[in-house]
């Protein structure tokens, strides 16, 4: 059929997990924000959703790391953490078997993913699924990109796997929704935790949400790690989105929530 | 010092819960078939996150790791900045400090 929504949020583990450490009014506005992108996710009768997401170790190690891997499983598991320091329970979130297999062969036809029937979720998706799907009776198919263990792919290869994405959701029958999360800016699980950098972010954004091609992928990895940290490597998955959808972005939410790690993002793309 | 193995036990601890079962139970039967130093045993075993942290294992992993271990977030952190107090810059990896570690927020 066709891909029928996208959309990017922040996963920050502290968005659940220390929700009643950050200030109300932000947190209840990015809460209302998430909501608002679970309704307009839900309007589009998505028959599965892809979440393109940075991957932690959960699933993989330095002993094979994929760039790119899909997930064709028939279940998931989540999270990996502990659930109350996370703050969600653990739980079984149903996948997409036969759609991911036919989106992963698509796929390939241009970026040689990896696949897996496994798959292990941890706060970069569970935080993302808690709000979008919060009964989990939404098909789930992961797509996580190496952010964590370089060598890192090159941003100009995230953009034609979000091409490639594309191309593949529009040659399956089924309505497909696509979910990016990832960055921007900040500096995780260091003292440094709630280090922003407030003015790259929207710099970003911008380029985001005029779906700037070279703008996007303009950035050296030595500049993201020194301007917006490791967790900037992130953007990867931001950019994936971008090059799927092909359309202008609006952002929905975007404020710097420091007790959260992250300045906080929801938004949406429109597909053309 | 072989940071490849002290990650990849935490890799396998952080989502296999039959390990954590076990490294709970017996940290050492845990560890038996990794390559690690008697050094390294005794960070994972007494839960030096400080150590961890100064020695170059990805923040990620020693985040889900602090998490197992039932760290409450500030406890974590000021772990962290224990390490650097005690040895100084992060010897390798992704997750060095900046600024000395100010900027963050607890």
């Amino acid at each position: 059929m066709a891909l029928v929504f996208a959309g990017i949020c922040s996963h920050a583990p502290g968005i659940t997990g220390r929700a009643d450490r950050a200030d109300p009014e932000l947190k209840d506005g990015l809460y209302a924000a998430m909501d608002r992108l679970r309704l307009a996710m839900e309007a589009s009768k998505p028959d599965a959703l892809i979440v393109i997401a940075a991957e932690h170790f959960a699933n993989f190690f330095m002993d094979n790391m994929p760039a790119y891997a899909i997930g064709m499983g028939e279940e998931y598991e989540g999270p990996i953490e502990d659930p109350d320091w996370l703050n969600i329970p653990h739980t079984k979130i149903p996948g997409a078997p036969d759609i991911g297999k036919r989106i992963v062969s698509e796929v390939m036809q241009t970026v040689d993913t990896a696949y897996a029937e496994e798959w292990k979720m941890d706060h970069g998706i569970m935080v993302p699924l808690h709000f979008l799907t919060p009964r989990y009776d939404m098909k789930v198919i992961p797509a996580n990109i190496n952010c964590q263990g370089p060598p890192l792919t090159p941003l100009h290869r995230a953009w034609a796997f979000g091409e490639a994405i594309r191309r593949a959701a529009d040659a399956v029958p089924e309505r497909i929704a696509v979910v990016g999360t990832g960055g921007i800016s900040h500096w995780p699980a260091t003292p440094n935790s709630g280090k922003i950098n407030e003015a790259w972010d929207r710099d970003y954004l911008d380029r985001w949400t005029r779906n700037d091609r070279e703008a996007l992928s303009a950035y050296t990895d030595e500049e993201t790690l020194r301007d917006a940290g490791q967790g900037g490597f992130e953007i990867r998955t931001f950019n994936a989105v971008a090059a799927a959808a092909g359309g202008q972005g609006d952002i929905w939410y975007m404020q710097p929530i420091p007790i959260f790690a992250v300045s906080c993002t929801v938004g949406v793309m429109d597909i053309v | 010092m072989s940071l490849y193995g002290v990650q990849k036990i935490l890799y396998r601890i952080n989502r296999d819960r039959e390990l954590q079962d076990q490294f709970k139970a017996d940290a050492d039967a845990a560890m038996a078939g990794f390559p690690l130093t008697d050094e390294e045993r005794g960070w994972l075993r007494d839960g030096e996150i400080g150590e961890l942290y100064i020695h170059g294992v990805n923040g990620q992993i020693l985040m889900h790791f602090a998490a197992f271990l039932g760290l409450e977030w500030n406890e974590y952190i000021d772990a962290m900045k224990d390490g650097l107090a005690q040895h100084g810059q992060v010897k390798g990896g992704l997750y060095k400090v900046v600024d000395g570690g100010s900027g963050g927020a607890v």
